[in-house]
């Protein structure tokens, strides 16, 4: 049992009882809600004759269905169009604030929440959705939950959870250039497996992840449940509170003391127990590329796609499963893949940063003849803050669309989809089959940057030639 | 109203394969919905189509089946309901498997259906014998934690507090948590960041 960790300290502080059952009733500090999850909730709500207790702690925003080209309403989709329809009502029903297109603060849940500082150190989080564990990144422990837990969360503020161990996840060292967050956590992924972290939650730690921005730690807190883990997060240091001060929602004048004084409080202990402890070194890490249907399926950009029998047994069924979808060359390297839609965006890789190191990439270079390649902020803000910097004209001279914010083909909810078998080079978080938008499309997950290298190059390409 | 599961009953189905996802159990596609009415006809559809008919979910000798035998890892992914949901819409009552992902696990405690744990090599076994006979019933017992399948039995094993959860039908949480009320209060009341400016 883990003893002193932050984990431990904002889990007590949120239990609001012990259930006959063994299991803990926890407060949920922040919930967030979007499109896809909530409607059936609030029906569940209404058939039980329930009111939202605390309809100040639900914040909305609509996300998945979104379309990037015509937002005009109402959408071309006409069940889009209804799932919109049904959180507006919703929202204003109940007293709950949503962030609708055109606000200048719409944008992916787990974007949105960070930039406006609604996330902060120490709280208990919740959205019906697996990728809350990007919050994380700021030292609150964030659940991804489904719709009858968000049903919970409306009615009571909490929801029935086990308590789940903690295993230390320490990273020490300089990345090499040209080798990203998303590296990190894909690299991560493939040593544990996918199913590594089922039952734990991961506390990131080492001098690596010390050094990063908030941004960064994002993406890997972010891909924490690719891994199985239900919960990733980083301790608060200096760097998340350089972020956090001064965003809309974060404590002002003397609470702002308070807050820093109270967030150093629930940080890990220097003694703090841990169910598990692995490490890894930062230099080992490579620009690292997926070549199968899970995230665990990555490999280095200088390696093989690797042969069964090369492989851990257990990891053989899904490779060859893997083998018959994607349909590469086992023993051939995965750079030279030739590529046909290049993504960039989603909630794991479309903040400024991400959008930044892409940019650096294609500034004066050309997206491939027969690549379609698009970029798709996270957020309204974002995107604005990309046009300020003028990073949209890098991208549409270099041949890249430039999109209207939302999650895009990292889930194909709305009209950007693969079509047949194509195959795209992604920076979003699952290669899932079908995952983006054709039930034979191809997925191939990597760093923003990589994903620009491969559309200026048409294939797979290892981005640390474009840099140098 | 406490609904207790105790025992399932009837046909098993087996799905053969390690970390099956929830955008493989219902595709993004088909969540374009307000409700979670007809999903069942879309459980596995891009498997289902690629396989041409051969899939367990189309094949005539499972369709009355009650029990979702798995492997490795069911479940992973998004934290869609729509997917426990779309098993339970299309007859599925528990699922036996060597292990599920976390959500997963919580969204089916959360709309009463087990999902029970058994080793690799049980898993297969009871894969075996359904494939051979489909017909044959099973039996998923969680208070003796036993499933019998056929002339099979074996132990199976559940964590503790769902179990708990499911057997005592508070598996439906919202009434209970609910009823904790004034606590729920005095917990809010303690937390420094609800009062910040
Ligand atoms: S960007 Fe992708 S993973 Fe993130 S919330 Fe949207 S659909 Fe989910």
């Amino acid at each position: 049992m883990s003893k002193g960790t932050l984990f431990d300290k904002v889990w007590d502080l949120h239990t609001v009882a012990r259930l006959p059952s063994g299991q803990t009733q926890l407060f949920i500090g922040l919930h967030l809600i979007h499109e896809v999850t909530s409607p059936q909730a609030f029906v569940m709500l209404r058939e039980k004759g329930l009111k939202v207790l605390f309809p100040e702690r639900t914040i909305a925003t609509v996300d998945h269905i979104v379309p990037t080209t015509n937002q005009v309403r109402p959408f071309e989709d006409v069940l889009a169009e209804e799932m919109m329809q049904a959180l507006e009502q919703n929202c204003q029903e109940n007293g709950i604030t949503f962030h609708n297109i055109g606000s200048g603060n719409q944008g992916i849940v787990h974007i949105i929440a960070p930039e406006q500082g609604l996330t902060q150190p120490g709280m208990s989080i919740a959205c019906g959705d697996s990728h809350t564990s990007t919050h994380g990144a700021f030292g609150a422990i964030a659940f991804g939950i489904g719709t009858s837990q968000v049903r919970d969360v409306l009615a009571s503020q909490t929801i029935a959870l086990s308590k789940l161990k903690v295993r230390k996840i320490e990273v020490n060292g300089t990345l090499q250039p040209g080798v990203y967050a998303k590296d990190v956590a894909l690299h991560i992924i493939h040593t544990l497996g996918v199913k590594g972290g089922v039952g734990y939650v991961y506390e990131y730690t080492g001098t690596t992840f010390n050094k990063m921005s908030m941004e960064e730690r994002m993406t890997v807190c972010n891909m924490a449940i690719e891994g199985g883990a239900r919960c990733g997060y980083v301790n608060p240091d200096h760097i998340t509170y350089e972020y956090l001060k001064n965003r809309d929602f974060a404590p002002t004048a003397t609470d702002w003391d308070k807050a820093v004084a109270w967030w150093e409080s629930i940080r890990s202990n220097t003694d703090a127990e841990y169910d598990d402890d692995v490490k890894f070194n930062a230099a080992d890490i490579p620009p690292t590329v997926t070549w199968g249907i899970t995230p665990g399926q990555g490999i280095g950009i200088d390696q093989l796609i690797p042969m069964s029998a090369e492989l851990h047994e257990e990891d053989r069924l899904i490779a060859e499963e893997a083998y018959d979808y994607m349909d590469l060359t086992v023993g051939k390297p995965i750079q030279g893949t030739k590529i046909d839609v290049c993504f960039i965006g989603s909630c794991t890789n479309g903040r400024i940063s991400d959008l930044r190191e892409a940019a650096r990439v294609a500034k004066n270079q050309h997206v491939a003849k027969d690549v379609k390649a698009f970029v798709v902020p996270g957020s309204e803000r974002v995107k604005k803050q990309a046009e300020a910097e003028g990073l949209d004209q890098i991208f549409i001279d270099a041949g890249f669309e430039w999109r209207e914010p939302g999650c895009s083909m990292c889930l194909a909810m709305n009209p950007d989809k693969l079509q047949g078998r194509q195959i795209s080079a992604s920076s979003s978080n699952r290669n899932f089959k079908g995952r983006q938008g054709s039930s034979s499309g191809r997925t191939l997950l990597m760093s923003p940057a990589m994903v620009a290298a491969a559309a200026i190059k048409g294939e797979v390409f290892d981005v640390r030639k474009l840099l140098s | 109203m406490v609904r207790k599961v105790i025992t399932v009953s009837g046909c098993g189905i087996p799905l053969i394969g390690n970390d099956i996802d929830t955008d493989r159990i219902i595709p993004a596609r088909f969540l374009c919905c307000v409700t979670f009415d007809g999903l069942e006809k879309h459980t596995f559809a891009d498997d289902r189509e690629s396989l041409k008919g051969q899939h367990p979910f189309d094949l005539p000798q499972y369709k009355d089946a009650r029990i979702l035998i798995v492997n490795c890892n069911f479940g992973c992914g998004s934290s869609r309901e729509h997917a426990p949901q779309a098993l339970k819409k299309w007859g599925i009552q528990a699922l036996i498997g060597e292990s599920f992902a976390e959500i997963f696990f919580g969204n089916c405690v959360a709309i009463g259906i087990p999902c029970v744990n058994a080793e690799s090599n049980i898993i297969k076994k009871l894969q075996e014998i359904i494939i051979a006979n489909p017909q044959v019933v099973m039996k998923v017992n969680l208070e003796t934690m036993e499933v019998t399948c056929g002339e099979f039995v074996t132990q199976i094993s559940m964590g503790e507090e769902a179990k708990k959860m499911i057997i005592s039908g508070a598996w439906d949480t919202c009434s209970q948590l609910l009823s904790q009320r004034k606590q729920i209060q005095a917990t809010a009341a303690n937390l420094p960041y609800l009062g910040w400016n």
